[in-house]
């Protein structure tokens, strides 16, 4: 077995593989650019070398300086995690010249199936059901008629040098083919300048489902079942799990066998990915192969029990795969969910900055289920711009769906990441979705339950019942802890009482409290009861608490005279108020938000560099109206709509904080 | 004897009723609560003990006579918050407008001076037209001893000022000499003169929100310390911020019990100052993390944000914190700053609250705008402030701490009982830039010469280690126990003794 083996890679991935490496035995080279001299994987690591600036075609992405850094160190094999160098040829032929086992497959491999057309080729040729279409070009309607009904309706009319929906047109019948053929052509005419078209099968109610493959040196290959990988916005996955809600057992192992035999094609080793789409009617056909480990693996792992990075090592090393085909069983269900720093509320913007908190829920291995996550980043570390926002994967399993679902769902609430915007209310959101939770989802999901973008979760009746109770018993708690100041009058103490109103989300409950040594019982005014418990004390940023028997996990944070609380994908302000106080509040004027789409707000804290426009003046769409320093970078912000400025509140050299109003438009 | 019970109860029910039902639904159209409503928020259900409810004034002219209201626009009396005493005073706006007569404000001097003569705080709530115009000077006659009070009281009680409505005229200097001031958005204003005044005199457009509204006070004139969105919101704070005050100067700062461990490691904060000197980072996360709780009940927040005020706690006790931010000018000291600052440091030092300081400051902020508007003299109130403090006083530098603003910030030179240094600390006379141009001035046309110079002098200065040698830093600290070493060192000054020389009283550059 290898001695030393260097990861050419950063973030998560580096970590997951020092870990198993670590593991076998064997020492870690980390590799790192100036923007990750404090990063986990470098912490991690045995070693490290650091190889150049921060942007990634000057460091992790330069074939030279990985070489040197393996020279250095002296690495037998070098892991390239996903991305950067990982389905690079060149990078593969130069470690080969170098005697440096790639932990990954041939250079031959990543070739043939990093070109689209070839790969579509190869596979064809290997009997692998790809989308049926005529890649030929068009002559005309009849042609374009002739040809859909070959391919079987519905078809997609698209133009060849096509991009961005246009010149792309849908055809369910011989009708609509010729209005189609016609419409895309002239569209494609006048759009591109070139109105070739061409004709391909379209994909209902599209799926993502994947096959994990497994191929060793010695002609073995396996497939580790599919990971459904649906949830995506803008082609970005989400949300994975296997296995897939969707496919049966035939359909599995039709698509595992397919898998194998493209594996096999193109003389395969290492662990890959043969990626599906898959309609409607269990019909599947081949996309793409990826000649990596992928960022959702952990969940094939958590449902097979096999290390995928022990398994690529092995091979690389000349090792036999010592499990077959039948050893393979799927057990149970696993999930994933991808942290991002990207801030939901502002349409998934990234967000940079400091980690301030960051408190991953602990990692369990047990019968009923499992948490894993596997993250590259520490409380007090710092989300760069430099490289991908993605900053944890979030998996758990359990023998059921459901079940597994549910882990998840308090996994989330566990999660505590502050200082930067992130998809956690998101990803929340998504495990509560009905079209989710019953499996009924197709690549679209995203696009068509979030049309407007996120705007949070209002939680349901129940659910808020649930916060009510026990947002109630820890203010009473709080007021309790505050009635034992010193210096208070004897025998003229505060009474703390019973009876409290709890106003959140619109709605206000008034509940009675009854506590005992073990936690409270929270009567509502209709007389039904919430036991709450918990060892919540003043401060404690996580509630772990017990409502009515289940758990109900809350991130407790301050606002003006109560609590702000996040569950479940929501974001609640709630007060709670003896009843007397609640009448006085309620007398207490509704203030209207200022109405901001006439404002310019600072979209993140900076300097302003300069101001382009004066009041008075017209601005046009589109145009600058103020340049904002932060974290370094100039961002020109620019109008939204036509208008005429009337006030201007900051000027050149002011700092502002998020969300400052900048100027103001008529 | 039933006769009697009756009549009280008719003049208690008549007192009660303020300026009538109309006018407190009028109040309560404004969005703004009764006096009494008030008082019931802001004390423990059912403490009120209320004082002087039937006085009525004694003017007979303008046809005052015939009007005669119980309680003279304004109710006073004791209560507790959470069980610990406070006076307090409320404007009633539904009687004659709250307008000050001369026995409106002997009620108010009433509660004053027993609060002076039993310890605890006073708090006013302001909802007033202003002086009773009927009755000329002797209206003005209550307002001055009102002030004289207020002065009393200073240093002696703390007084907190709540304004909930208008506040205008002489009457704002009452206010403007307590120890905090409070306003709610949009309800309520402060001016010397008010809008229409204004236009007469200077021809000046401005409404009295943008004249002395919350905005105005708690962004640029400081003279509130915070606002907010409404009574109840800001009642409830003021009850907030009283757990953290002591009832006057004899009394210890308050204790309570808490739940954070007080040896609590934070490791983000070895990673807290970035690598890049130039880079700001928020101070607010090293308060919040050391805090008990992530507790910080700030003052002035919206004001001179390059310095940072408020109150936490440590092992459930009161702590006054100052701290440079490097968010904002990178954390420089200027004329606001330094007078937030000094204000601030003196309120703690006149109750026995222990001070935090927090340093990371590049120096003083330059420019004429900055010397015209006599940057020496209010740069001086802080250091003049800290050095008068007697209170435990413990010092952390997290980065610069640069030339005088150094001294100011809370140096081992201004007698601070603790000074503790970050390993990212630097305490020079500048930065090694702005040294090496001064001493190697010959050398500035060579640019290989002067990155030698700054990068020898960077060497020499930028560390905490030439401070720590003369003992002007007492220990350089890991940043993830700050916590814990700064809960140890004020455990250790609880009994802190420190005496001036005798004086009459101290002459601070105003």
């Amino acid at each position: 077995m290898f001695k030393k083996i260097l990861i050419a890679n950063r973030g998560e991935i580096a970590c997951r593989v020092i870990k198993t490496a670590r593991k076998m035995g064997i020492a870690t080279v980390a590799i790192y650019s100036d923007a990750d001299r404090q990063a986990l994987h470098v912490k991690l690591a045995d070693e490290k070398v650091h190889i150049g600036p921060p942007p990634a075609n000057q460091s992790y992405i330069v074939i030279d300086k990985v070489m040197q850094a393996i020279k250095d160190s002296g690495a037998e094999a070098v892991h390239p995690g996903y991305g950067f160098l990982s389905e690079n040829a060149k990078f593969a032929e130069a470690l080969e010249v170098a005697g440096v086992a790639f932990v990954g497959p041939p250079k031959g491999a990543i070739e043939s199936m990093g070109d689209k057309i070839t790969s579509k080729k190869i596979a064809q040729e290997a009997n692998v059901s790809t989308v049926p279409g005529y890649m030929g070009l068009i002559e005309d309607a009849d042609e374009a008629v002739k040809i859909s009904t070959e391919i079987g309706y519905p078809v997609m009319i698209k133009a060849s040098a096509g991009g961005g929906g246009k010149g792309m047109r849908i055809a369910w019948n011989d009708e609509e083919a010729r209005e189609g053929f016609q419409s895309s052509k002239n569209e494609a005419a006048s759009s591109f300048g070139d109105d070739r078209i061409f004709i391909e099968k379209f994909v209902t109610q599209p799926r993502h489902i994947e096959i994990q493959v497994l191929a060793d040196s010695h002609g073995n290959c396996i497939y580790l079942g599919e990971r459904e990988c649906s949830i995506q916005r803008r082609n970005q996955k989400v949300v994975e799990e296997a296995p897939s809600p969707f496919l049966d057992e035939a359909t599995r192992k039709a698509m595992g066998e397919q898998a194998c035999a493209l594996a096999k094609a193109v003389g395969y080793t290492s662990a890959g990915t043969v990626e599906f789409i898959v309609d409607g009617e269990k019909n599947f056909f081949f996309l793409e192969m990826n000649t990596r480990l992928q960022v959702e693996h952990p969940v094939t792992e958590l449902i097979t029990g096999v290390d995928l990075v022990e398994q690529m090592i092995r091979v690389a090393n000349g090792e036999a795969l010592s499990i077959t085909q039948d050893d393979v069983k799927l057990n149970g269900w696993a999930i994933e969910n991808r942290l991002y720093a990207e801030d939901p509320y502002r349409n998934f913007l990234p967000s940079i900055g400091r980690l301030t908190r960051y408190r991953p829920p602990e990692e369990v291995v047990a019968a009923s289920h499992v948490v894993r996550n596997d993250t590259g980043v520490y409380e007090g570390g710092e989300i760069s711009m430099y490289y991908d926002p993605m900053i944890a994967k979030l998996c758990t399993w359990a023998p059921t769906r459901g079940a597994a679902i549910e882990a998840m769902r308090v996994a989330l609430d566990r999660f505590e990441v502050e200082g930067i915007g992130h998809n956690l209310p998101f990803l929340a959101a998504v495990m509560d979705h009905s079209k989710f939770v019953s499996g009924d989802m197709t690549t679209a999901f995203i696009a068509e339950e979030y049309p407007d973008g996120f705007e949070g979760v209002t939680l349901a009746g129940a659910d808020l019942r649930k916060v009510a109770a026990a947002c109630a018993a820890m203010h009473r708690v709080s007021e309790i802890r505050r009635t034992r100041v010193s210096g208070r009058m004897d025998n003229h103490e505060r009474k703390v009482g019973q009876d409290w109103h709890v106003s959140l989300q619109g709605q206000a409950f008034a509940v009675k409290i009854d506590a005992d040594p073990e936690g409270s019982t929270v009567t509502f005014e209709d007389q039904t009861a919430l036991r709450v418990s918990g060892d919540w004390t003043p401060g404690d940023q996580l509630a772990d608490m017990t409502v009515d028997g289940a758990p109900l996990v809350l991130k407790v944070g301050k606002v003006t005279a109560g609590f702000r609380v996040r569950t479940r994908g929501a974001d609640l302000k709630v007060h709670v108020r003896s009843p007397r106080q609640a009448e006085l509040a309620a007398k207490m004027p509704e203030k209207v938000p200022p109405d901001t789409s006439k404002m310019l707000l600072c979209p993140m804290p900076g300097l302003v560099v300069k101001v382009d426009v004066g009041v008075g003046d017209e601005v046009q769409e589109g145009q600058a109206l103020c340049t904002i320093e932060a974290m370094k970078m100039e961002n020109i912000l620019r109008a939204e709509r036509k208008g005429v400025v009337t006030k201007i509140n900051a000027g050149a050299g002011d700092s502002l904080a998020v969300d400052e109003v900048i100027m103001e438009f008529e | 004897m039933k006769d009697i019970l009756n009549e009280l109860e008719g003049r208690r029910s008549a007192a009660r009723l303020g300026g009538g039902q109309k006018r407190i639904d009028s109040q309560h159209g404004r969005g703004k609560l009764t006096a009494r409503e008030r008082v019931e928020l802001l004390l423990d259900a059912g403490s009120f003990e209320e004082f002087d409810m039937f006085v009525t004034h004694r003017c007979t002219e303008f046809g005052m006579e015939n009007q005669k209201p119980a309680g003279d626009g304004v109710v006073t009396g004791w209560g507790t918050i959470n069980g610990r005493m406070v006076y307090v005073f409320s404007q009633d706006f539904t009687v004659l407008g709250g307008s000050v007569s001369e026995t409106h404000a002997k009620k108010i001097c009433k509660i004053m001076d027993m609060a002076v003569e039993n310890g605890a705080p006073v708090i006013g709530i302001n909802d007033s037209g202003g002086a009773r115009i009927q009755e000329g000077v002797d209206s003005l006659a209550g307002y001055g001893e009102v002030f004289q009070r207020n002065i009393q009281a200073s240093g002696v009680v703390p007084q907190i000022s709540v304004i909930m409505g208008p506040c205008a005229g002489g009457a704002v200097y009452s206010p403007a000499m307590t120890d905090f001031i409070f306003m709610v958005k949009d309800s309520s204003y402060m001016f010397v003169t008010g809008p229409d005044v204004v236009k007469t005199v200077t021809n000046e457009h401005v409404t009295a929100e943008e004249l002395g509204g919350a905005g105005t006070h708690t962004k640029k004139s400081s003279v509130a310390d915070a606002a907010f969105e409404n009574d109840v919101e800001a009642l409830a704070e003021v009850r907030r911020l009283v757990d953290f005050l002591p009832l006057n100067n004899r009394a210890k700062p308050p204790k309570r019990p808490f739940f954070d461990d007080p040896a609590r490691i934070e490791t983000s904060l070895d990673t807290l100052v970035p690598d890049n000197p130039n880079q700001p980072y928020d101070m607010k996360e090293l308060i919040l993390k050391i805090a008990d709780e992530g507790d910080f009940y700030e003052i002035q927040e919206d004001f001179a944000k390059n310095i940072i005020s408020g109150f936490i706690r440590l092992e459930g006790q009161t702590v006054g914190v100052v701290a440079n931010q490097p968010m904002v000018l990178a954390g420089v000291l200027d004329i606001d700053s330094a007078r937030k600052a000094a204000r601030f440091v003196r309120f703690c030092d006149c109750f026995d609250i222990p001070i935090l300081t927090m340093v990371d400051v590049p120096g003083f902020l330059p420019g004429t705008s900055q010397e015209y508007g006599g940057v020496i003299k209010h740069g001086a109130k802080l250091l003049f402030a800290y050095g008068e403090a007697t209170v435990p006083k413990v010092t952390v530098i997290t980065r610069k701490a640069y030339g005088g603003a150094y001294v100011v910030m809370a140096s081992k030179h201004l007698r601070a009982d603790f000074n503790y240094a970050w390993p990212t600390a630097e305490v020079a006379v500048m930065g090694a830039k702005g040294a090496t141009e001064i001493i190697h001035r010959a050398d500035l046309d060579d640019p290989k010469k002067i990155a030698q110079h700054t990068k020898d002098y960077e060497d020499r200065f930028a560390n905490p280690f030439v401070a720590s040698e003369r003992g002007f830093i007492d220990e350089v600290i890991m940043p993830h126990s700050t916590r814990k070493r700064v809960a140890r060192a004020f455990a250790s000054l609880r009994n802190k003794q420190t005496q001036m020389p005798w004086k009459k009283h101290d002459n601070i550059p105003l």
